[in-house]
């Protein structure tokens, strides 16, 4: 039997070393370092609790397995028959209180230096959206929301044909980055300067959502109601993703962020042009947009926002998510059309989208719903009624998806 | 069938099955119910009845086995053993609501108040600004509207007294069956149940008046969530220890008890002086402070 | 057997009171109206092994999809809910029972009673089971689908939950009614049924371990109705418990579901503690050492794990004061811990052994729940927590506690006992290859998921980014490797049930206790006639 059991064993072994043949990337298997002081501080304490825990598991198995092959029955030994001893116990009762404490003091250490949240020199607002994020810049009254990009959106729709492999892996050739960032590109990256410490204020409008960038080893909650400090102290310029990391529903795995840290004149200038491009959402709910621009921009809309549940030809999921070729909403009377889109519908995943699209957006989407798929109503939304729906509703205009003019890639105004 | 020891270890339950039917039909209504769907009330009741049924069933058949002397000390003390411990965990129930109420008041009200470390400043700036937290409190978005805070002053004192005097008569029929007088222990019981009841109706009273004249109600934020949940389930509990209070009393009028042997009366007794400890709780953090 | 001197009487020594028209009742109803504590363990084992497959097949579901980055079989919001269920039937429906099954099984045996405290609140524990879980699990076939927000029902998200969402509630209402009814059932059967001279500290570890889970219980389970049953009134009452505009606080809940969640783990942990400890004396053929202490360090345990519950909550934004607070308790944990790992070596240490199944496993619970301990450890840590939590290595953690440990411990359990509840040996080279098998591919399984973890992955997600994609596809291996090897656990219970080489009334050569005192298969009733119990008999 001894024989059958260590050939077991060492088979064992060998299949568990298979696995380790599929390393082909020995930084990817480890906590980044990061990029802020805290960062490299909590890799650290990592690392040394990691160690520590490594050797306390050497140990006892040391010994057990030791025991195992020595204290066998086969082997003829008789059995001890001690069975107390006050003396080992409270030894092995003193002995990992030590070391406990040894790990206790850096971690205390770090932690405090964690909470300090004095002295910040910028406040950026985030907040967690179902499923993207806001950010607000408090001190320069710059805004808009972040999510998913399109490419990334439409890839990971199920059914999808598109090859993740060629498609997001520089060394493919077709993609214009650097690393597999599938899953890890937003459209409006948060751009933030380098050596500042910046505060963050957590907070989210529907349900809790969780701001993660292991880089910068910040994590907080964001929670509907509360605001939760944070903050980072970037040192190095660069690009640095992340992920929501608290489950907030269907489409969780997909709200990435992205931060590009920058020198000071870059953050500078970009600020500036973002401030003249906020000024320019104004102006395009106001002009008469022409039928076709519309249906182009609402197309991009529909990619981004709805495609996801209503899926690519708006068939929807039957059961779950309603089709939007030959819908009575989408084919009826438009002013249920608005307010479905805008104030959402109670108690479903059809969500209020008057805070997160503008007039544009709104009145873009609605236009291709109601003449795409199949739907021919051949009806045209003008952008400047959504803004009149607003001014008397008084929901305000959400400063949001800003910029259109750089904003190709969603709305794709020329 | 008893043991060589003597302990009764009983046969055939048949009623644990119905008990499990009656609560499947019961939850299963309650949650159509709760949908506005289709037959949800019916089965609410159906369910809620054959509850009952099974109830009056399996302690009928308990009560019996016990008159019939079945039961040894060891078999009483398994029962004084359980419910013991089901009260206890009646009270971590209580507790939860306790928390919540403690955890309001102390921790997420003044936060949103903007007192406190870390967000809390900022959490009442940008987010609730103006806000102000005193405690009753229906929150920065003022749910549920205007309204008044329950006082401790008339009903809750008159209800304390009540509950602290049945308390008393409680024991005294405690003592009077001890002592073998099954008269004056019948008129304890009686005077309990009564008082018991003329709380149930005090606290319908309250309730009335919170709603019609203060405009408390179970949506008036955290203060009328915290009032009507812990209120409403010690009134509860109030309901169902007042009825096996009075199935006591039926028995003890015809003739169940002893001096030694009235285990029954003794559990509703404790269930009694329970439910009295928790509306003390109730009385001091809900309507005093 | 010389260890086992007690004195006791077969049934059939018996005077023949009225005890054989006692015996099992004929048909299908037997198994319904039985009060026997023999029956229930039985029907309480096979529903959870029944459930294991259930929430299994959940699990393969949920690797399957994660086989590769993109959304290939199942839609998110339906991945959600698999998550959500299949982590509700493995503890509730799994483990719990399966604790309580061998709880009814061995407890009167191990302490000499002639069954449990009381036998029809018995019977109705387990039937609440059942139906408890077709509530469950119908809310998968309703319009609104299954419960997607995570076990931990976070509100604001589990609010969103369509209809079905009060299914849930009362689902887990109706589980919670049978765990307290069970865990008093196990506390008044420990209090009153030993026979005299059965001391506490003669109690078998199984026992202890079980009378103080059956406390965690008590305490812990109402309050977990209490905060589900505010979910609910938040939901169809109006109430403000977790919403801010009415002055709560969604971060309320996690307290007090924490408050029950924390403690509920250790629940799945201290009876497989008592397990283990009765397995590896016997194959060591050594008494178990420091017995006093394992008791001491379980009591420890259970009181500790009330005042470390944040811990699963350290990015929520508490004070400082409270992450170290709860970052010190937590690490504390690890003493009492630690004292019953060394003891199990010191128990092993110079002993006799032979690795027979329930050894195996027992030595694989050792190691592995280990692993999982000390990355607990880690976890506790509050800063490196900041970059753990809601990861893949928060999952390895717990799944290296819970499988190859909770579950490891089961099968131990299964293995070392079947003999006696069956009358005969089950197919040991079998079991052999069940266990190395197992091992093996838990190993592939939930090993891979600590370097994810590490690198980003957070958990809860359909779909990941290519940098994970090696690991995963692993890790699936592993779980339709693990999964279907399960299958041979089925076989090998079968088979013994069915027949075999027979077994003695002390099974195993070391066997203490006073379980192996009667014959086997156990007679449907033991100890009518309380077994004497001197100073000097062994009973654990
Ligand atoms: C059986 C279940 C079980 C057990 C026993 C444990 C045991 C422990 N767990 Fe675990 N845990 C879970 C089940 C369990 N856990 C689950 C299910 C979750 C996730 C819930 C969810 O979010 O869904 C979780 C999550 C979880 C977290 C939250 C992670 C996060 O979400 O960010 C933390 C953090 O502190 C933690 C810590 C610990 C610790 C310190 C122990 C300790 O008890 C471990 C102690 C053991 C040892 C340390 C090893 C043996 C000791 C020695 C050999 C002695 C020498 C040691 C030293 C000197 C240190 N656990
Ligand atoms: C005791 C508890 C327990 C057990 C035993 C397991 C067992 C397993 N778990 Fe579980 N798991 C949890 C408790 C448990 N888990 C919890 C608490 C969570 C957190 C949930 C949350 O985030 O809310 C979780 C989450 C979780 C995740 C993360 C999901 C996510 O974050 O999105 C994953 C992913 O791999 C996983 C995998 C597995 C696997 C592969 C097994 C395997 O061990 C399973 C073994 C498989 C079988 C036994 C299958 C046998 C089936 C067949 C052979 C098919 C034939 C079918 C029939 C005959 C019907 N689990
Ligand atoms: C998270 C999923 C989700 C997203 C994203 C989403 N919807 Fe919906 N939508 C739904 C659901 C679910 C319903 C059905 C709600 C109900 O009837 O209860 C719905 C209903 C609708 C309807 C009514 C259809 C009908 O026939 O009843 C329209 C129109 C609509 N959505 C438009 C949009 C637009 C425009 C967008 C994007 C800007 C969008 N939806 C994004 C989930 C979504
Ligand atoms: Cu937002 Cu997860
Ligand atoms: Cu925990």
């Amino acid at each position: 039997m001894t024989s059958n059991v260590s050939r077991w064993a060492l088979l064992s072994l060998m299949l568990l070393l298979v696995p380790l043949g599929a390393w082909a990337d020995w930084g990817a298997l480890n906590m980044p370092q990061g990029v802020t002081e805290i960062s490299n501080e909590v890799y650290t304490l990592h690392m040394r609790i990691f160690y520590i825990c490594c050797a306390i598991g050497a140990a006892v198995f040391g010994v057990m397995i030791y025991s195992m092959f020595v204290h066998r029955k086969s082997k003829g030994v008789k059995p001890a028959t001690f069975h107390e001893s006050t003396t080992v116990e409270i030894v092995w009762t003193v002995v990992p209180l030590i070391i406990l404490i040894v790990m206790a003091i850096p971690a205390a250490r770090v932690l405090i230096k964690m909470e300090d949240f004095s002295d910040s020199e910028m406040s950026i607002k985030v907040t967690g959206y179902q499923w993207r994020w806001h950010y607000e810049y408090m001190d320069s009254g710059v805004s808009f929301f972040s999510q998913l990009e399109p490419t990334h959106n439409q890839a990971r729709q199920m059914g999808s044909d598109i090859d993740l492999q060629s498609t997001f892996v520089p060394e493919a050739g077709n993609y214009q980055g650097e690393g597999e960032i599938y899953l890890k590109e937003v459209d409006n990256e948060l751009v933030v300067p380098v050596g500042k410490k910046i505060r963050f204020l957590h907070t989210a409008a529907d349900v809790i959502h969780s701001w993660w960038v292991p880089d910068l080893a910040v994590k907080k909650d964001a929670i509907p109601g509360f605001i939760n400090e944070n903050w980072a102290l970037i040192e190095e310029p660069g690009i640095y993703r992340g992920k929501c990391a608290e489950l907030c529903g269907r489409d969780h795995g997909f709200m990435p962020v992205v931060v590009r840290a920058v020198s000071q004149e870059e953050y500078d200038s970009w600020i500036a042009e973002k401030q003249s491009a906020m000024a320019s959402v104004t102006e395009q709910s106001e002009r008469q947009w022409a039928h076709q621009e519309l249906v182009s921009v609402g197309e991009k809309v529909y990619q981004a926002n709805c495609m996801s549940c209503h899926q690519a030809e708006g068939q929807g999921i039957p059961g779950m998510f309603p089709a939007i070729a030959g819908s009575e909403v989408a084919t009826g009377s438009i002013d249920l059309h608005v307010d479905t889109v805008m104030n959402g519908i109670e108690g479903s995943m059809m969500s209020k989208f008057s805070d997160v699209l503008s007039d544009a957006d709104i009145a873009a989407v609605i236009t291709y719903q109601r003449n795409a798929f199949g739907n021919s109503t051949g009806d045209t939304l003008q952008p400047a009624h959504i803004k009149s729906l607003r001014d008397g509703l008084d929901i305000s205009a959400p400063a949001s998806v800003a910029a259109l003019p750089d904003m190709n890639t969603t709305t794709g105004v020329n | 069938m008893s043991t060589a020891t003597g302990y009764f270890i009983p046969h055939d339950a048949r009623w644990p099955i119905v008990g499990s039917i009656g609560l499947c039909i019961f939850f299963y209504g309650f949650g159509l119910w709760l949908n506005e769907a289709a037959f949800g009330k019916e089965l609410f009741f159906i369910g809620a009845a054959i509850i009952v049924f099974m109830m009056f069933g399996w302690f009928g058949l308990v009560a019996k086995e016990s008159e019939s002397g079945t039961y040894n000390t060891q078999v009483d003390s398994s029962f004084r053993i359980c419910m013991m411990w089901f009260i206890f965990s009646e009270v971590m129930f209580f507790a939860a609501f306790f928390g919540a109420l403690f955890y309001a008041r102390s921790f997420s009200g003044p936060w949103l108040g903007g007192v406190g470390g870390g967000g809390a400043e900022m959490t009442n700036a940008v987010l609730h600004t103006g806000h102000d937290y005193v405690w009753p409190s229906n929150g920065p978005g003022d749910v549920g509207g205007n309204f008044q805070p329950m006082g401790w002053f008339g009903l809750p004192l008159i209800n304390t007294l009540l509950l602290l005097t049945s308390g008393v008569t409680c024991t005294l029929a405690h003592h009077a069956i001890r002592a073998g007088h099954r008269k004056p222990f019948i008129w304890w019981l009686l005077a309990t149940v009564v008082l018991g009841a003329i709380f149930i109706g005090l606290q319908i009273e309250e309730y009335i008046h919170a709603y019609t004249a203060l405009n408390l109600k179970l949506t008036s934020g955290i203060y009328g969530s915290t009032f009507f949940m812990l209120t409403g389930f010690h009134g509860f509990h109030v309901t169902m220890g007042a009825i096996m209070l009075f199935v006591v009393m039926i028995r003890a009028i015809r003739n169940h008890f002893s001096a030694e042997n009235h285990f029954a009366f003794e559990a509703a007794a404790w269930y009694w002086h329970f439910v009295d400890v928790v509306w003390l709780g109730l009385f001091i953090f809900v309507y005093l402070f | 057997m010389s260890s086992n001197d007690v004195t006791h009487h077969a049934p059939d020594d018996h005077a023949h009171h009225d005890h054989d028209e006692h015996g099992p009742a004929p048909g299908l109803m037997r198994w319904v109206t039985t009060t026997n504590h023999k029956d229930i363990g039985t029907l309480y084992l096979w529903f959870s092994l029944i459930m294991f497959f259930i929430g299994g097949a959940m699990a393969l579901v949920i690797r399957a999809e994660l086989f590769q980055p993109g959304i290939q079989i199942v839609d998110p919001m339906f991945f959600n809910s698999m998550t959500t269920l299949h982590a509700i039937v493995m503890i509730f429906g799994v483990v719990m029972p399966a604790f309580v099954g061998l709880a009814n099984w061995m407890i009167p045996m191990m302490i000499g009673a002639p069954d449990m405290a009381l036998p029809r609140l018995n019977n109705w524990s387990f039937w609440i089971m059942p139906f408890a879980f077709l509530i469950m699990l119908s809310t998968l076939f309703m319009d609104s689908g299954g419960p997607a927000g995570g076990w931990t029902l976070y509100p604001p998200l589990v609010l969103q939950m369509g209809d079905s969402f009060a299914f849930v509630i009362f689902a887990i209402h109706f589980m919670g009614i049978s765990s307290v009814m069970g865990s008093i059932n196990i506390v008044a059967t420990i209090f009153n049924m030993r026979p005299p001279g059965m001391t506490f500290m003669k109690m078998p570890m199984f026992v202890w371990t079980w009378l103080i889970t059956a406390y965690l219980l008590i305490a812990t389970i109402p309050v977990f109705a209490g905060a589900v049953t505010m979910l609910l009134t938040d939901r169809y009452f109006g109430t403000s418990f977790f919403s801010a505009a009415g002055g709560g606080d969604p971060v309320m809940f996690q307290h007090i579901f924490w408050f029950f969640g924390h403690p509920e783990v250790y629940i799945l942990i201290l009876p497989a503690f008592g397990i283990v400890s009765s397995i590896i004396p016997t194959f060591a053929r050594k008494e178990l050492f420091g017995y006093d202490s394992m008791v001491y360090a379980t009591a420890s345990i259970a009181f500790l794990s009330f005042i470390v519950w944040a811990h699963h909550m350290f990015t929520t934004g508490m004070p400082l004061a409270g992450e170290l607070f709860f970052m010190f308790s937590t690490m504390m944990i690890s003493v009492p811990t630690g004292v019953k790992v060394f003891n199990w070596v010191a128990t092993m240490w110079r002993g006799a052994m032979t690795f027979e199944t329930p050894m195996l496993f027992a030595i694989g619970f050792v190691i592995m729940f280990t692993v999982g301990g000390l990355s607990g450890l880690m976890l506790a840590i509050t800063p490196a927590d900041i970059q753990y939590h809601d990861t893949y290595f928060v999952v390895a953690h717990f799944h290296y506690v819970l499988v190859p440990g909770a579950i490891y411990s089961l099968m131990a359990a299964t293995y070392y006992w079947l003999p006696k509840w069956t009358g005969n040996m089950y197919d040991e080279k079998l079991g052999k290859m069940h266990f190395w098998i197992s091992t093996i591919f838990v190993n592939v399984l939930f090993f891979p998921m600590h370097f994810v973890g590490l690198a980003g992955m957070p958990r809860r997600i359909p779909d990941y980014s290519l940098q994970f994609a090696d690991w995963n596809m692993i890790a699936t291996i592993g779980a339709f490797g693990f999964g279907f090897s399960q299958l041979m656990f089925v076989y090998i219970i079968v088979k013994c049930v069915r027949g075999g080489e027979k077994a003695t009334g002390e099974v195993w050569e070391g066997a203490r206790g006073l379980e192996w005192t009667v014959p086997s298969p156990a007679p449907y009733h033991t100890f009518e006639t309380a077994p004497v119990i001197e100073p000097s008999t062994v009973t654990r």
